[in-house]
């Protein structure tokens, strides 16, 4: 739709680390170290992609680090009552939902702001959890859980095949539903979407429950990784979500953002870290360039708006004149 | 002798080529209070902005008691005595009355320690002056509207006001409270202080004004006394402008009355008991001054802001209207007024924009059919001549005529009844006018039945069928084409 293609850019990045690791240290590109790599962010990924569609909206997340953790624990907890691994995935995916209709249902039709909600959800439900816990971790899952009952070399395998299917299914349903061009009317100009006949609230409901989801799937697949769940997963998470987002080019103010970026976007703040150990880096620098990296980004996106419209303010003070 | 308190001289301003003020004069002395009228966009407001140091004149001279001001600013204007007050009062909401008062009157750094008691006594005290009784640690956020004013007459008070300006002050006064303001008005005048009062009561004028200025496309009329000359006076200096534009207004054969309003009502937006019809192939002009509730009217036919009584009626048979997604199944299309704040999505391609309240027609199972949707923009891109190198440029890249005609698409695409415009050529050049008034003509010419609001008498005019003239929420009356005339249209508007 623009000229102008943040993707790219994301895109260049990427190969010029890749180039760079190759030269200096190919002992990167092993199979262990890659299928770690992607292991690592496949959960990253997931909730990302929900992230897209809630700043495409106007909106934030900051919740999705603690539902992360109850759908983790949840999906444990059915496994040991005996519930099927793939059935106890698809509680931890409705559990999820549900904690994200609810930040969904304050946010749209309380019309509280999204940032007030998902904090007040991100302690609230981090708590809740401890207390019931005692923070005591989940242990003896039953022997079919880890790795939903495959073998540790074809896991990887099914994690690869959902990563593609739900980022080419949303990116697909981003262009072509009517539901997508209702995500982006909504979160470009709601008054508008709303005089078009767009339920906007509907839209902010629905796209809350889908990241609840989308975090209960990820909380899954990242917990039958181990043999014992953590009540402290996705501490944090919300951050790098939310940052890889913005590296990918969705306009915190709404309206822009794509899932390609998106995935871009995890794909470079996931291979950054590692590649710091490689090169002999301490890896207390890795935030460091990983902020720097955000900074970036962000900072050619304002350039880049304030460059596109500098007279959208004057119109106003026309407007107001010519009609005295 | 009387004391001048404010001269202003010849002065001029435009905005992008188009003159808003042309060597209009004004003055104001001691204990006056001198009324300023004119239509819409006579230039009133401007003139104000100028006097308040909000903008700068191009051109002419501005004496501000016995002192010429070279460059006026609003901090200049307030050191010398200027306090503007507005339809809607200008009080932070979330601090009490006192602290509203004291925020312009209290002097020193950021680290001065603050005396509550004095504070809260001072603006007591200024309170009382105007004869109100507000307690001063209440929230302005509490007050009900009067109360505001009193507020912001109690800061003027003590900002030492020597010139009042006040815009539509009783707009939103019931009659008593009217009477209030008015005993404040006379209480100020008697401290030597002079009041520019703004309003299109003209009722109002004759009672609390002594001089009236008319100002009429940006010029002065004239100023008089307002002993000397009654309302059909004034009225007659307000309109006197020729129809310059020749509109290409077309007969076009009536059909059957589409929609009909019967005694709609709606509490929250300001209006009453509306009632009117529109047929097919008409063109129903609404005019009225700002804040007639024009776009109100507009707003509840679409069902923005529902009505709480009467009937609407689409080819006869009652419908109910509770939102904009019912309002465009019964076929009613809305072009609002700002148009890049609610017309079109600036970030979203043409071809988007123009299916986005269509979305079920040009998609199957939520799967938008993208040769259908680019075959549906292409269509009015070019029926309507919209100037762009493609259906997927982004409509904020278009100009204003163009973003406004991707607006009308928008509409036109959903096959409306009934399709309501309001202010359709504002902001736009000259040429893409005149092509959006033969475009409505087309519009009307196969069956469609338009509601156009405007503020433009000429273009009200030129293009309706039928004139309903607002005042305060309500219908002041019909008119007919042949029987309109911008002098009628004003009386009926300003009752």
């Amino acid at each position: 739709m623009t000229t102008h293609r943040p993707e790219i850019s994301v895109a260049i990045a990427i190969l010029m680390l890749a180039i760079l690791m190759a030269f200096v240290s190919p002992g990167y590109f092993s199979r262990e170290n890659l299928t770690d790599l992607f292991l690592a962010n496949v959960p990253v990924l997931i909730v990302a992609l929900g992230m897209t569609l809630v700043i495409v909206i106007g909106q934030i997340d900051i919740s999705v680090g603690s539902l992360f953790a109850i759908c983790g624990v949840s999906a444990g907890l059915f496994a040991k009552a005996g519930v099927p691994a793939p059935l106890a995935a698809l509680g931890a995916c409705l559990a999820g939902a549900a904690l994200g209709a609810l930040n969904g249902s304050l946010v749209a039709y309380v019309r509280i702001p999204s940032i007030v909600v998902t904090l007040a959800s991100m302690v609230a439900l981090r708590d809740a959890l401890r207390w019931q816990t005692q923070g005591a971790w989940v242990q003896d899952l039953p022997a079919g859980f880890q790795w939903f009952g495959l073998s540790q070399s074809s896991y990887p395998v099914m994690s690869l095949v959902i990563a593609i299917v739900l980022s080419c299914g949303i990116a697909w349903g981003l262009r072509n539903l009517a539901g997508g061009r209702a995500v982006y009317a909504t979160g470009s100009n709601e008054e508008v979407a709303r005089l078009a006949g767009i339920r906007t609230a509907l839209v902010k409901f629905s796209v809350f429950g889908f990241m609840g989801a989308l975090t209960g799937i990820a909380a899954a697949l990242n917990a039958v990784r181990f043999n014992q769940i953590p009540t402290n997963a996705g501490l944090g998470l919300e951050m790098k979500v939310i940052a890889a987002v913005v590296v990918g080019g969705a306009a915190i103010t709404g309206g822009r953002g794509s899932i390609a970026g998106t995935v871009l976007g995890v794909i470079l703040l996931g291979a950054i870290g590692p590649a710091l150990t490689f090169l002999g880096i301490s890896a207390y620098w890795e935030r460091a360039v990983q902020g720097a990296i955000i900074l970036t980004a962000i900072v050619i996106d304002a350039v880049r708006m304030g460059a596109r419209e500098p007279g959208r303010e004057n119109d106003g003070s026309n407007l107001a004149a010519s009609r005295a | 002798m009387v004391f001048t308190l404010l001269e202003a001289k010849s002065i001029s301003k435009s905005f992008a080529g188009v003159h808003a003020l042309k060597h209009v004069s004004f003055d104001l002395v001691e204990g006056e209070v001198h009324a300023l009228i004119g239509e819409n966009g006579a230039g009133k407001s401007t003139l104000i902005k100028v006097i308040t140091g909000a903008i700068q004149a191009d051109s002419g001279t501005l004496e501000i008691r016995g002192r010429t001001v070279q460059q006026n600013d609003p901090a200049v204007a307030r050191s010398l005595g200027i306090t503007a007050i507005y339809q809607q009062p200008s009080l932070f909401p979330h601090l009490s009355v006192a602290e509203n008062i004291a925020l312009p009157l209290e002097s020193g750094g950021v680290w001065r320690k603050v005396n509550w008691k004095e504070r809260n006594r001072r603006a007591q005290e200024l309170i009382e002056r105007v004869g109100g009784s507000i307690q001063p640690e209440r929230l302005a956020a509490t007050l009900s509207m009067p109360e505001q004013q009193i507020v912001e007459i109690a800061k003027a008070i003590g900002a030492n006001v020597k010139i009042m300006i006040m815009d539509e002050p009783t707009a939103s006064l019931t009659d008593r409270e009217v009477d209030s303001l008015f005993k404040i008005i006379a209480l100020l005048r008697g401290q030597g202080a002079g009041i520019i009062y703004i309003s299109h009561r003209l009722e109002e004028i004759s009672v609390i004004a002594d001089r009236v200025t008319v100002l009429r496309d940006g010029e002065t009329i004239a100023t008089r006394r307002t002993d000397e000359v009654d309302k059909a006076a004034l009225i007659g200096m307000m309109v006197g402008r020729e129809i310059s534009a020749v509109f290409p207004k077309r007969e076009v054969p009536l059909g059957k009355t589409v929609m009909e309003l019967r005694n709609v009502s709606n509490r929250a937006a300001g209006l009453r008991d509306i009632s009117f019809s529109v047929r097919s192939g008409e063109i129903l002009g609404v005019a009225g001054l700002v804040g007639s509730g024009r776009t109100e009217l507009a707003e509840t036919l679409f069902g923005l802001t529902p009505a709480d009584s009467g009937e609407i009626l689409i080819n006869g048979a009652p419908v109910r209207i509770k939102s904009p997604t019912q309002s465009i199944q019964q076929g009613i299309g809305y072009v609002p007024e700002d148009r890049r704040q609610h017309g079109v999505v600036l970030e979203l391609p043409i071809a988007a924009n123009t299916s986005l309240a269509n979305l079920k027609i040009v998609s199957r199972y939520g799967l938008i059919d993208r040769s259908k949707e680019s075959s549906l923009a292409h269509r009015y891109v070019q029926q309507l001549g919209i100037k762009a190198p493609s259906v997927y440029t982004e409509t904020g890249a278009l100009s204003g005529g163009n973003q406004q005609k991707v607006a009308l698409a928008r509409w036109l695409a959903i096959n409306p009844k009934i399709l309501i415009l309001d202010e359709p050529t504002q902001g736009v050049d000259v040429g893409s006018k005149s092509e959006i008034h033969s475009l409505m003509m087309d519009l009307a010419g196969r069956g469609l039945a338009i509601i156009m609001i405007s503020s433009e008498l000429p273009e009200i005019l030129g293009m309706s069928d039928r004139i309903a003239v607002m005042h305060e929420g309500r219908i002041a009356g019909v008119l007919s084409r042949q029987e309109a005339t911008q002098h009628n249209i004003l009386s009926l508007a300003v009752n």
